[in-house]
């Protein structure tokens, strides 16, 4: 970079090059647009970082993969309520199956009541009601409750994922890993 | 007389009184009136010369001037309200009660949540009347988009406020609110395109990872999004507003000043 550039046919680098220390236009240019494209990755590079900045490496939040036990420690036909406060969920178990519903209310996320007299869900906020499948037949909830991942660990015991989530109106319910067959 | 002339020219010929105000009397000539205005860091934010229309209440309703004061007035009681309050989940909410009943003034805070409404409804009021009377049109229509912007800022500082009282009201409204964010295009782990930004079968964007963790600084609302809220309504929207508040009155007086009657 340092030595000059032959003459170019161009008005412009006529005669000034005289001494090899005094840049000629190209090279002034060459060397802003390091100059620039220097301080343009510099400034990604921070905002990058200012970004990343905002995302903690750890979470005092309550895990989003636990286990709650043996599948036998539920009783046919009954919601257990539990885990509603400590993990969000509420584990039913059917005839065949063992499922994981999601406590947050699908019409604007308040947490429902599981109301035992009338077998059904029921939210304070606005009277949203589900049945013990999690299906929304009242109130302004425009879909079923969402289910999360459930699966046997080696242990035998019953783990549950909730960063995986199963919703009735998407058919993914179906899913095998939705629920646990007993 | 004599004596009393001289007393008060022996104030306004010292060296510290010339040190503060420049120039001479303001009442003798319409030079020296435009001179205090114009070097004078407050007065000058008001033009030496406005259209009589500008003057106008029944035109203008002094509605950007209105949403102004009572930005400054809630400037004023927000910086008194943080010397009680502490944005702890452990004391937010009783620092908040004590507001009240503790401390001297308890309607302090009152002054600053009916502010925070009539802030909302001056700025409305305030586009109102500048689309009414087509003070959007060019060459102000930068200034529009300035304005739309501190809209914006407007309702962001409502909004931060929120959740500072720190009760199921405002931990229930922010979760409402905050799940908006989830659908953000690309960048909320439910809006949609999300799921296009992936490295092989990593999820980029995902609930651990999006604009809505990054406003809350967790998967749901708890102590950090308390403390990013607090940080947010503080400091950062006020001194971005502030920095707009600045360009947006500048622009008033290059666009040609407050538009007249069409």
């Amino acid at each position: 970079m340092a030595e000059v550039n032959p003459p170019a046919p161009s008005t412009v680098s006529t005669g000034k090059t005289a001494s090899p220390q005094v840049m000629d236009r190209r090279s002034f240019f060459s060397w802003l647009s390091c100059a620039w494209l220097a301080f343009a990755a510099a400034v990604a590079a921070s905002g990058t970082t200012m970004i990343r900045y905002l995302f903690p490496n750890v979470l005092f939040e309550p895990p989003s993969q636990f286990k709650i036990g043996f599948p036998d420690d539920y009783k046919i036909g009954e919601v257990f309520e539990g885990w509603k406060s400590k993990y969000g969920i509420w584990v039913v178990r059917s005839v065949d199956s063992i499922y994981a519903l999601s406590t947050i209310c699908t019409h604007l996320g308040c947490t429902p009541n599981w109301l035992e007299g009338e077998h059904k869900f029921k939210c304070p906020c606005h009277g949203s009601g589900f049945r013990i499948t999690g299906i929304n037949f009242e109130g302004p909830a425009p879909r079923p409750l969402e289910r999360f991942r459930v699966a046997l660990a080696e242990d035998g015991q019953i783990i549950v994922d909730k960063s995986k989530k199963y919703q009735q109106e998407k058919g993914e319910w179906n899913d095998p890993e939705s629920f646990l067959k007993v | 007389m004599a004596d009393k002339g001289s007393w008060k020219d022996g104030i306004t010929n010292s060296q510290v009184w010339k040190s503060v105000f420049r120039h001479g009397d303001p009442g003798k000539d319409r030079r020296n009136q435009a001179l205090v205005v114009l070097s004078n860091v407050f007065l000058h934010l008001h033009p030496v010369q406005a259209r009589k229309s500008g003057l106008r209440m029944s035109f203008t309703w002094c509605m950007g001037g209105i949403t102004f004061f009572l930005f400054l007035v809630e400037t004023l009681t927000g910086i008194l309200l943080m010397f009680y309050y502490r944005p702890v989940a452990e004391y937010a909410y009783n620092d908040i009660v004590a507001l009240r009943e503790h401390v001297p003034l308890g309607i302090m805070r009152e002054i600053h949540r009916w502010g925070a409404h009539a802030m909302v409804v001056t700025v409305w009021l305030h586009m109102f009347r500048v689309f009414m009377t087509g003070s959007y049109k060019p060459p102000r229509e930068f200034n529009w988009n300035v304005g739309v912007i501190l809209l914006l800022l407007t309702l962001l500082l409502s909004f931060t406020g929120y959740l500072l009282p720190w009760d199921q009201l405002a931990i229930w409204a922010i979760t409402v609110g905050s799940n908006m964010a989830r659908a953000t295009p690309f960048l909320g782990h439910e809006g949609p395109g999300a799921a296009l930004l992936k490295l092989g079968d990593i999820k980029l964007i995902h609930a651990g990872a999006d604009v809505r963790f990054a406003l809350l600084g967790g998967r749901f609302v708890a102590a950090p999004a308390l403390m990013r809220f607090y940080v947010l309504h503080c400091i950062a929207i006020p001194l971005a507003a502030a920095v707009l508040m600045a360009v947006h009155f500048w622009r008033i007086r290059r666009d040609g000043g407050i538009s007249g009657p069409m």
